[in-house]
């Protein structure tokens, strides 16, 4: 049982890291003008709800399985994110808009949140792995 | 320099205006390179010593930004026909004015400092017929001139001129009057449309279901087709809805003629804008072109349809105004659709209800369109609106034009741009998306200093506008400024320019009300003369001495701030319209620099002794040029009359017991008690004053591209309160007075 939640866990926070390698690399190309404003807040947007049932559902499965440590290391990531969707105002189209991307830093802002994020995850997979690997051998 | 850091005790020194306008600050740069430098009109920066370091700008607490308008109408423009276009090999800079030759074959780029080869062509000076000498040629000579581009410039062949205009025709709308107008003036400017044999042209109209009109050469009357599917807009014929001009003139004239009649008796009072847009997007998609959009009441059908979302007992609120920032994305959506196409939208908004501009105005403001607005249009009731309508069309229909523009903005190495202000679409870093670009359109970008700046005497800035002309020409207008970098806070204030550093804020507070809240974005422009003040008291001043010092560079910081923080835009306390808000919002980023001064600061002056001392002489008249007043009641007297000059509004108040002498003289009245409540028209009379008033008016309207309305106000004028409310330095209900603002600042400094 222990172990099959840390199993979905993993597979989860896999999931989570390649999502935000995407992020990064898509983020990084509007940067050095190989995509435009549009595409790259369109391609962003499409995976934002995703990435928040992801992290959400990590989340709930170590509550669930009562693992409080890792719980709350994932709780402020998870709020965050529905934070972020949240916030959002009514006039923009989605947590990245093509209109306001350039202003004000936004880019290097996201940016830096893609690059904490991928350091996160790469921390809880880490985590994961070895409370799997402990619970498959306590067996 | 030295007179630009003269120290000026704000609380004790009261006559701050100059006597005639504010001059920007000249950048201390050699003799020869200053005055080939840029003129500031297009061009200009908010320091023109440019600091060395980021921790040096941080410490000066002044925003570093550039504010250009480049598109102006210049009378002198050199233009360039070359097959070479000499561009720097890295960074593609132009060649420009402050490049270095290392000797007669090798060019040093300014921007990023790569060593280029000058090309066997350019040695040649066509202009001086001499062989070897390339920093003679036109394009080293100028900071400002225009490239004819060649081929490798165009994605496509140069579009035509492509002008379509959508109406709206709603019960509302035929009341108003404003169908006459635009037919009217369509009629008269047919012919000063800009553009070539090629130019085409197409009409929509709507209420709750969209009109087009086929105006096909052959068809003895133009032929409207209805589509009524709002849900699902087509286009019920494929051509012959946009139709080249200069073929089908008659038709279009007929169609015209007949356009306001045919709507006479609607009673249709819905209105479907949303779904009009978007069949002008589908028409327009495959040439690109520009979209002139009447609107007359809130959208109410279909896709993009609003609600009323304002509240009339918040207008006159204290705290924080809702509803600034848009209630849908549609309009977004749809600009950034026709930014990809090359299609720029404008909208004339007519109306006396809310119309939610701030949703409304983003279908402008992404397409690098305009916004026009005429609250309260109505033909009867309001006389000197319909005048300013019809001028403010006759230059919008005949102004220069440029089709499928891109502007890129390019600084040296060790600069960068962070933010970008004004109508236009960011493509991708530092290119800016303009579907249209038109002559009274200014921008503004704010920088950072990425890299400390050691070693080099001076920075520049090109702006490279790609456009299209009228005719069918690809052209390139390339602009260049050059500034010198210092390294001492000193330098930093006495280069200061204070009227640009308000307009960047005035911008700046605009993004922060939207994003955040109106008072943040007060507290802010509060906070930004407190900080620098403060900045220049601790680390320029050497003696410190009781009351409020500041460099003579900035002493009228403090006052423009307080007249930003009186301003419709950001004023609370006093009831202002939502609507009104949110149009004094968009002037402040759209208007080049010149507009955004007088709509903040208006100027005073006295006009019923008016003399020729110190008179302009310009083409045979002599123009008057009374001292700037301050504004203030105190400065207003009983037996004068004063003329106030706020950009897009003139007014004339006339004291109450006003020299006789000029009532007659100019006003064509025997006395005070018969100046009428809403008279706009200086009587044209055979006297020397009224000569001199009306050449003074005259020459303050025409240094603009709009037409500013003249009321006459005396003392039960309907229209008295908007002239005081303008007296910035009075103290009113729920504002300071500007003695009791540096007070304040002062506490603020000196804690």
């Amino acid at each position: 049982m222990e172990a099959a939640v840390f199993i979905l866990s993993l597979v989860d926070c896999c999931a989570l890291i390649f999502l935000a390698v995407y992020f990064v690399i898509t983020l990084s190309d509007l940067e050095c003008d190989y995509i435009n404003a549009r595409a790259c807040c369109s391609k962003l947007n499409r995976w934002v709800v995703p990435e928040l049932v992801g992290q959400a559902l990590a989340t709930v499965l170590m509550l669930v399985s009562l693992h409080w440590f890792v719980f709350l290391l994932n709780l402020p990531v998870a709020t965050w994110n529905m934070y972020r969707v949240w916030k959002v105002p009514m006039g923009n189209m989605g947590v990245f808009d093509p209109t306001e991307i350039h202003n004000r830093g936004q880019l290097k802002s996201h940016m830096k949140e893609s690059m904490i994020k991928l350091g996160f995850h790469l921390l809880c997979f880490f985590i994961y792995l070895y409370s799997m690997i402990l619970a498959l051998i306590n067996d | 320099p030295l007179l630009a850091l003269r120290v000026v005790n704000l609380l004790q020194e009261r006559n701050l205006l100059p006597l005639g306008p504010v001059t920007p600050p000249t950048p201390c740069l050699p003799q020869d390179l200053q005055k080939i430098n840029c003129h500031p009109e297009v061009f200009r920066s908010t320091l023109t010593s440019i600091p060395q370091t980021q921790s040096l700008l941080n410490k000066a607490k002044l925003p570093l930004g550039l504010l250009l308008h480049p598109f102006k109408d210049l009378s002198q423009l050199p233009v360039v026909t070359s097959s070479t276009i000499v561009r720097c090999r890295s960074c593609r800079t132009y060649i420009n004015p402050f490049v270095t030759f290392l000797d007669q074959r090798r060019w040093k780029c300014n921007l990023c400092y790569r060593v280029n080869d000058v090309p066997e062509e350019f040695m040649y000076n066509p202009v001086s017929r001499s062989y070897g000498e390339p920093h003679k040629r036109p394009e080293v000579q100028n900071a400002t001139l225009e490239f004819i581009a060649p081929s490798e410039y165009m994605l496509r062949p140069p579009q035509p001129a492509v002008y379509l205009i959508v109406l709206d025709v709603s019960h509302n709308a035929v009341e108003t009057g404003y169908l006459d107008v635009v037919c009217q003036s369509l009629l008269e400017n047919i012919n000063a449309l800009p553009g070539d044999s090629r130019t085409k042209i197409g009409f929509i109209t709507f209420d709750s279901t969209i009109h087009f009109y086929n105006l096909q050469e052959g068809l003895s009357q133009p032929q409207m087709l209805i589509v009524s599917d709002i849900e699902d807009i087509f286009l019920p014929t494929p051509d012959s809805l946009l139709v080249n001009l200069n073929e089908c003139k008659e038709l279009v004239q007929d169609l015209l003629r007949s356009l306001p009649q045919m709507f006479g008796k609607t009673m249709e009072t819905q209105c479907a804008l949303g779904p009009a847009l978007q069949a002008a997007f589908k028409l327009l998609s495959a040439t690109g072109g520009r979209v002139s959009v009447f609107q007359t009441q809130l959208p109410s059908l279909g896709v993009g349809a609003l609600k009323s979302r304002e509240d009339p007992n918040q207008r006159a609120s204290a705290k924080d105004i809702q509803h600034l920032s848009p209630a849908t994305d549609f309009y977004k959506k749809l600009a950034l659709d026709c930014s990809g196409q090359q299609v720029a939208v404008d909208l004339f908004l007519l109306s006396s209800q809310y119309c939610d501009l701030a949703s409304l105005g983003c279908i402008s403001r992404y397409s690098a369109g305009s916004v026009y607005y005429y609250p309260s249009y109505h033909q009867q009731h309001n006389p000197a609106g319909v005048e300013c309508f019809q001028k403010d069309l006759k230059r919008y229909l005949t102004r220069k034009i440029g089709f499928e523009a891109v502007m890129r903005i390019r600084c040296s190495k060790g600069l960068s741009i962070h933010t970008f202000h004004g109508n236009f679409f960011v493509r991708s870093t530092d290119l800016l998306s303009l579907p249209n670009v038109n002559p009274d359109a200014g921008f503004a970008v704010q920088m950072s200093i990425e890299e400390n700046l050691v070693d080099m005497q001076s920075v520049s800035f090109q702006a490279a506008l790609l456009y299209t002309s009228s005719k069918g020409e690809r052209r390139i207008r390339v602009h260049t400024m050059c500034l010198p970098v210092v390294n001492s806070l000193s330098d930093i204030f006495a280069g200061a320019d204070v009227q640009a550093i308000t307009c960047l804020l005035a911008s700046m507070a605009v993004d922060r009300s939207v994003t955040a809240s109106l008072s943040d974005a007060r507290d802010a422009m509060t906070n930004a003369s407190i900080d620098s003040l403060t900045s220049f008291r601790t680390s320029v001043l050497t003696i410190q001495q009781p009351g409020l010092l500041a460099p003579a560079c900035l002493r009228l910081f403090p006052l423009y701030i307080l007249a930003l923080l009186k301003q419709k835009a950001f004023r609370t306390g006093t009831s202002t319209r939502l609507d009104d808000r949110v149009f004094a919002m968009c002037q402040l980023k759209y208007q080049p620099l010149a507009y955004v001064m007088l709509m903040i600061h208006p100027a005073l002056y006295r006009v019923d002794d008016l003399t020729d001392e110190g008179a302009l002489n310009v083409s045979e008249r002599t123009i008057p040029q009374p001292r700037v007043q301050q504004l203030s009641v105190e400065k207003l007297s009983r037996d004068g009359a004063f003329l106030m000059d706020a950009g897009s509004v003139i007014y004339l108040w006339i004291g109450r017991n006003c020299n006789p002498n000029f009532l007659t003289q100019v006003l064509g009245l025997p006395n005070y008690a018969a100046v009428p409540l809403n008279m706009n028209m200086l009587p044209e009379l055979d006297t020397a004053e009224s000569q001199r008033t009306r050449v003074f008016v005259g020459w303050l309207r025409e240094q603009r591209p709009f037409f500013p309305i003249l009321h006459v106000i005396r003392d039960e004028s309907p229209l008295k309160a908007s002239f005081l409310q303008n007296m910035i330095e009075d103290r009113t209900e729920s504002a300071l007075s500007y003695y009791e603002f540096l007070l304040h600042i002062q506490q603020q400094v000196s804690k």
